[in-house]
């Protein structure tokens, strides 16, 4: 069936169904199973209430549960076994993980990616934000730099391709060191190690937007009373901003901070599209595309390191969200 | 701040000039994607994009006509270096003047315009600035004439063939249709079934509730890599297999933890008065839902359908495994990365063409929702 | 410790916006000056000014005899308390007092022992390593004056300090300020606030602002028993004073205004022959109105619509005269009882009544009329 005509379908039928599936079902509860009238009124409207919430809240569960909470169950069963999955080898996928010169450098590879990216980011969405908070231009600085958080990582790497070319002519870079040094072209994606951090530069190029415009609300949310007064306290502006504003937003610059920390681990396209995972630049997701249809059993126990790197964060996530309860 | 007494100008001056470095550093590689894109494919190469609007110098190389008049002992023959097609094959438009020329493919730039290159044996070759030559030469030209090498300049070319041909050729119309027949629905449906949820877990009570929050937090964290491999067999068990209505199955699974996450935390901000009036007026919570809360959490509901559009237009690790591989069910970002990236490696202006087609809608939706994005984005973070 | 003076100060935004206009003013040492107004008369613009924190668009602000204008804030020797205290929520009590002296540089030893006093003054000594989210609104407002105190400033301000505590706090605190002021003599302090029963009991001189300029300067009871126009009538004393209109039937040392129904109010304000015949509006306070119980000579007289019996003593609001004009109120010691619906004739003090033509009293006529525009009341 034509695409198009199916996306339209899936739309209606699937806004309709999820509508109708709601209504239907609040119907059911409330005039047929437990009506709200006769001898049982009050217990009938109790059941009604108790069994409410689970109505409202099947559908999205039921998708979290297929589509994240199983596979997280399901990869870790899975990765126990060989690459056809009929044959049950414990540990085995991931000894081999670990004696895997390429697995290792996936590793560290993606241990200084979740280092630098957050670390660059958060510095420079804060000089950001605090920088265009004052200035009259400052919003339209702030959309150029969140601009490109809009771009998908494969047009990003597409845009960096062209500033990181090996041609003098085509590659920013090399135009420089050209024309004002009088060095010679290099490649850079090939410069063994460092061509990480010319890949992270991408990924720290689109997050800085996100880590300013967040900063930046939080920086306007500081009473501005404190700020004055530091002022007739006599402080300087680094003073006012590293004693007395940085403290202020310190939980939001953690929030910032591990959110991107999350992302640069689970970032794929980046590095996909610049090298492949050539030269040395390979990370964990990467590296388990690599075996994503050929030995299962593989990429799942790599799938699941990613998710146990990942977990601390979890934990503390969770945390905040508790709190923020009470 | 402004009103401050005693502030100094050269602070100002300083914070200008450090944003304005930085926003240069942000915006010069896109901006530069854009301009290549205009370029026409000898220019790209031949000179850098900022000097996109200077005129190009190329080097290009013609034969001069046969016709000789004699000239004593010797031969002479005139006419303009341009006459030649092969000549003009290398300028579209017209040709600027001539700079330098030569007659060895090696140096082609020997003597300047305007001067006579002496060839020995007596030959020499003229050639002026506006094409015009003279070549003396001592042998009767045979049916071809001498070879000359020269460097022009070109007026600088912009065009929209490279556009043309990205959007024409090669299924890339097709993957734009694709990338958004996949973005709409994964757009609208996940927001749907979350809002409910969104809802219950924000005023209704009941026992688990604080652990399913906490629990759908969690899953925020789970990386999708994780959850390829399973799902997509389970697709395959259940016959959706590889295709579009798998896709949007799947990016409303992605996508749920944190649409809850956001709807959730915006409903519960708001005004516990207007709810708890419309209960004591005897509404029902399917009546409060739709006509109380869902009004209410609009913007929410606006910023979160514009991240998830973005986000599943830009998508490509999804599209990879949960479409077919069949290039008619490319989405774009799969086409740019596999295709053009691979093969056109060399063809910039077309890369930086396709790019940009692809990062249109994007950037046409951010730049006109901003707000709507940025509200979205500050709903779940800042305390 | 410092004077100051304010010469023909203003404050225009953008160009259009007059929020101050023609602002002089002379403080000398020691006094506890309040600007008192409604809310939007610009007291808390001016105060940020003096601080620095507003830039001063025309006219000329002296401590001590130097322009300070274009001073920074931190160097014009002044200290602030702010209305919502702006205690860094991040630094303990100690370090909160303690911050301005460290970004001066000062010797350790001088900045505890400073702490130290100042914490013993406000009993704060037991809280001094707590944080401000473990402190009462009470305890952080102290914290906020000890952080002035510390700096040993030329002059305090005080931006509405008490405005976020409650009731029962407030008068204790007032009260504590007071005598905070009184262990200070030499010191200067600017106390803005829109209460006026605040800037009786703790000014020497009041300011009043209003309409973007200053209605009056005097000291409490000069605005109370001597008030320059009908605004400054109105702003001090509550329930407010009685605007009564009236006709100048007699002029001389003793003046006689005839007012609607007969009555006829005398006043010890003297007019010249040129004021027979001018419209006026008589002003009596509440408090000055004594009834009449025979049937003498009044000033005023009318039903009563409501009553208020506060036991010490009874307000009688009289129907208003004009529908949706100010009714008059008439404030009588004691207790009196069921006099709803009863027609009341009043009188008063000769020296009691103030004459004003055209909002300005007759006992400043020769003063230069001022134009204020905020609603009178």
């Amino acid at each position: 069936m034509n695409p198009l005509i199916q996306g339209l379908a899936t739309i209606i039928l699937g806004v309709g169904g999820c509508v109708g599936y709601f209504y239907a079902s609040n119907l059911l509860l409330d005039k047929v199973l437990y009506p709200a009238k006769g001898r049982n009124i009050a217990s009938n409207i109790r059941r009604a209430n108790i069994i409410r919430p689970w109505l409202f809240i099947f559908p999205a569960l039921l998708v979290l549960t297929v589509y994240l909470a199983y596979p997280v169950v399901g990869s870790a069963y899975r990765s126990l076994f060989n690459r056809s999955g009929d044959e049950y080898i414990a540990l085995g996928n991931y000894l081999a993980l670990f004696e895997s010169p390429e697995f290792r450098r996936s590793f560290l590879n993606n241990a200084l990616w979740a280092l630098f990216v957050p670390v660059v980011s958060v510095t420079a969405g804060l000089i950001a934000a605090q920088l265009s908070d004052t200035l009259k231009w400052g919003n339209i600085a702030k959309s150029l730099i969140f601009m490109p958080m809009a771009i998908s990582f494969v047009g990003a790497s597409l845009i960096w391709k062209f500033v990181y070319a090996v041609d003098s002519d085509i590659g920013l870079i090399n135009a420089v060191l050209a024309g004002l040094f009088g060095a010679g072209p290099i490649d850079v994606i090939q410069i063994p190690f460092w061509n990480n951090f010319f890949l992270m530069f991408i990924l720290v190029w689109i997050q800085t937007g996100f880590a300013m415009v967040i900063l930046s609300a939080a920086l306007r949310g500081i009473p501005e009373e404190t700020i004055e007064a530091a002022i007739l306290d006599g402080a300087n502006p680094f003073q006012i901003f590293f004693r007395i504003k940085m403290p202020q937003i310190f939980s939001t610059i953690v929030v910032v901070w591990t959110t991107i920390t999350v992302g640069s681990l689970k970032i794929f396209d980046i590095v996909y599209a610049m090298t492949g995972g050539n030269f040395g630049t390979e990370i964990l997701p990467s590296y388990m595309m690599s075996f994503m249809f050929r030995d299962d059993g593989r990429a799942t126990s790599v799938a699941l390191v990613i998710m146990i790197i990942v977990l601390p964060v979890m934990i503390s996530n969770i945390r905040q969200a508790q709190k923020e309860l009470r | 701040m402004e009103n401050i007494a005693g502030k100094k100008p050269a602070l100002i001056w300083a914070k200008n000039i450090a944003m304005a470095a930085m926003v240069l550093i942000w915006v010069i590689p896109t901006f530069g994607l854009l301009v290549s894109s205009f370029r026409d494919r000898d220019q790209i190469s031949a000179t850098g994009w900022w000097q996109a609007m200077l005129p190009v110098e190329l080097t290009a190389r013609a034969r001069t006509g046969t016709e000789a008049t004699p000239d004593g002992p010797l031969f002479r023959v005139e006419g303009n270096i341009f006459d030649d097609e092969e000549a003009r094959s290398y300028f579209s438009g017209t040709p600027g003047d001539i700079s330098a020329f030569g007659t060895r493919g090696a140096e082609p730039t020997t003597y300047p315009a305007g001067t006579t290159g002496d060839l020995g044996d007596g030959e020499t070759l003229t050639v002026n600035a506006d094409g015009s030559y003279v070549w003396i030469t001592p042998e009767k030209p045979g049916s071809r004439g001498q070879r000359v090498y020269f460097a022009a300049e070109s007026p600088p070319k912009l065009t929209l063939d490279n556009y043309r041909t990205v959007l024409s050729g090669d299924n890339m119309g097709r993957a734009f249709l694709n990338t958004l027949i996949v973005a709409v629905p994964a757009t609208f449906i996940p927001i749907l079934v979350a809002a409910f949820a969104a809802y219950s877990l924000a005023w209704m009570e009941f026992p688990i509730r604080g652990l399913l929050i906490a629990g759908i937090v969690g899953l925020l964290v789970v990386p999708i890599q994780l959850a390829l491999v399973p799902v997509l067999n389970l697709h395959n068990d259940i016959g959706v297999g590889q295709s579009f209505v798998g896709i949007w199955l799947a990016h409303t699974g992605f996508g749920m933890p944190l649409a809850v996450y956001l709807l959730r935390n915006y409903m519960a901000g708001l005004p516990r008065d207007i709810i708890e009036c419309a209960r004591v007026d005897g509404a029902t919570d399917f009546q409060i839902f739709t006509k109380i809360i869902l009004p209410l959490s609009l913007p929410a509901l606006a910023s979160f359908a514009i991240f998830q559009f973005l986000w599943t237009w830009n998508d490509l690790l999804v599209a990879k495994v949960f479409l077919p591989s069949a290039d008619e069910a490319k989405v774009m970002t799969v086409k740019i990365a596999d295709d053009l990236l691979g093969s056109r490696g060399g063809d910039w202006g077309i890369l930086a063409a396709a790019a940009f087609v692809s990062i249109a809608v994007p950037l046409g939706v951010f730049f006109s929702l901003q707000r709507f994005l940025v509200r979205g984005l500050l709903a779940g973070s800042v305390k | 410790m410092a004077n100051l003076s304010l010469k023909n100060v203003e404050k225009i935004y953008g160009g259009t916006v007059t929020v101050l206009k023609d602002i002089d003013l002379e403080i000398e040492t020691g006094e506890l000056i309040v600007f008192v107004g409604p809310s939007g008369c610009g007291k808390s613009t001016l105060l940020r000014m003096i601080a620095g924190l507003e830039r001063i668009t025309g006219g000329e602000l002296d401590i001590d005899g130097m322009i300070v204008n274009e001073v920074p804030p931190a160097q014009r020797g002044i200290a602030m308390v702010f209305q919502s205290y702006a205690l860094y929520p991040h630094m303990s009590v100690r370090d909160n007092m303690s911050f301005a002296l460290k970004i001066a540089k000062m010797p350790k030893a001088e900045i505890d022992e400073r702490v130290e006093r100042a914490a013993k003054i406000l009993q704060l000594d037991a809280l001094l390593d707590r944080l401000p989210k473990a402190l009462s609104g009470g305890q952080r407002q102290r914290v906020a004056i000890g952080r002035s105190i510390v700096r040993d400033p030329k002059v305090y301000l005080f931006d509405e300090p008490l405005s976020n505590l409650d009731a029962s706090l407030r008068v204790a605190t007032r009260i504590e300020i007071a005598q905070l002021k009184e262990s200070m003599p030499d010191s200067t302090m600017i106390y803005v606030t829109h209460d006026q029963v605040e800037a009786m009991t703790l000014a020497s001189r009041i300011v009043v602002l209003a309409g973007g300029g200053i209605a009056q300067v005097g000291t409490p009871l000069e605005l109370y028993e001597k008030p320059e126009n009908e605004f400054v009538a109105k702003f001090i004393g509550s329930p407010a004073m009685n605007l009564i209109p009236g006709e100048i039937i007699q002029t001389g040392a003793e003046t006689h205004v005839r007012t609607k129904d007969g009555g006829e109010a005398i006043s010890t304000v003297p007019t010249l022959p040129e004021d027979l015949g001018k419209t006026v509006n008589i002003g009596v306070r509440p408090e000055d109105l004594v009834a009449i119980s025979d049937g003498g000579p009044f000033l005023y007289h009318g039903k009563i619509a409501i009553t208020e019996a506060l036991g010490e003593v009874t307000i009688l609001y009289f129907h208003p005269d004009v529908e949706g004009r100010d009714a008059v109120i008439a404030k009588l010691p004691g207790i009196h009882k069921n006099m709803r619906g009863v027609d009341v004739k009043v009188t008063a003090d000769p020296s009691k009544v103030h004459i004003f033509e055209d909002g300005q009293s007759l006992l400043y006529r020769d003063r230069p009329k001022k134009r204020i525009t905020a609603g009178v009341h």
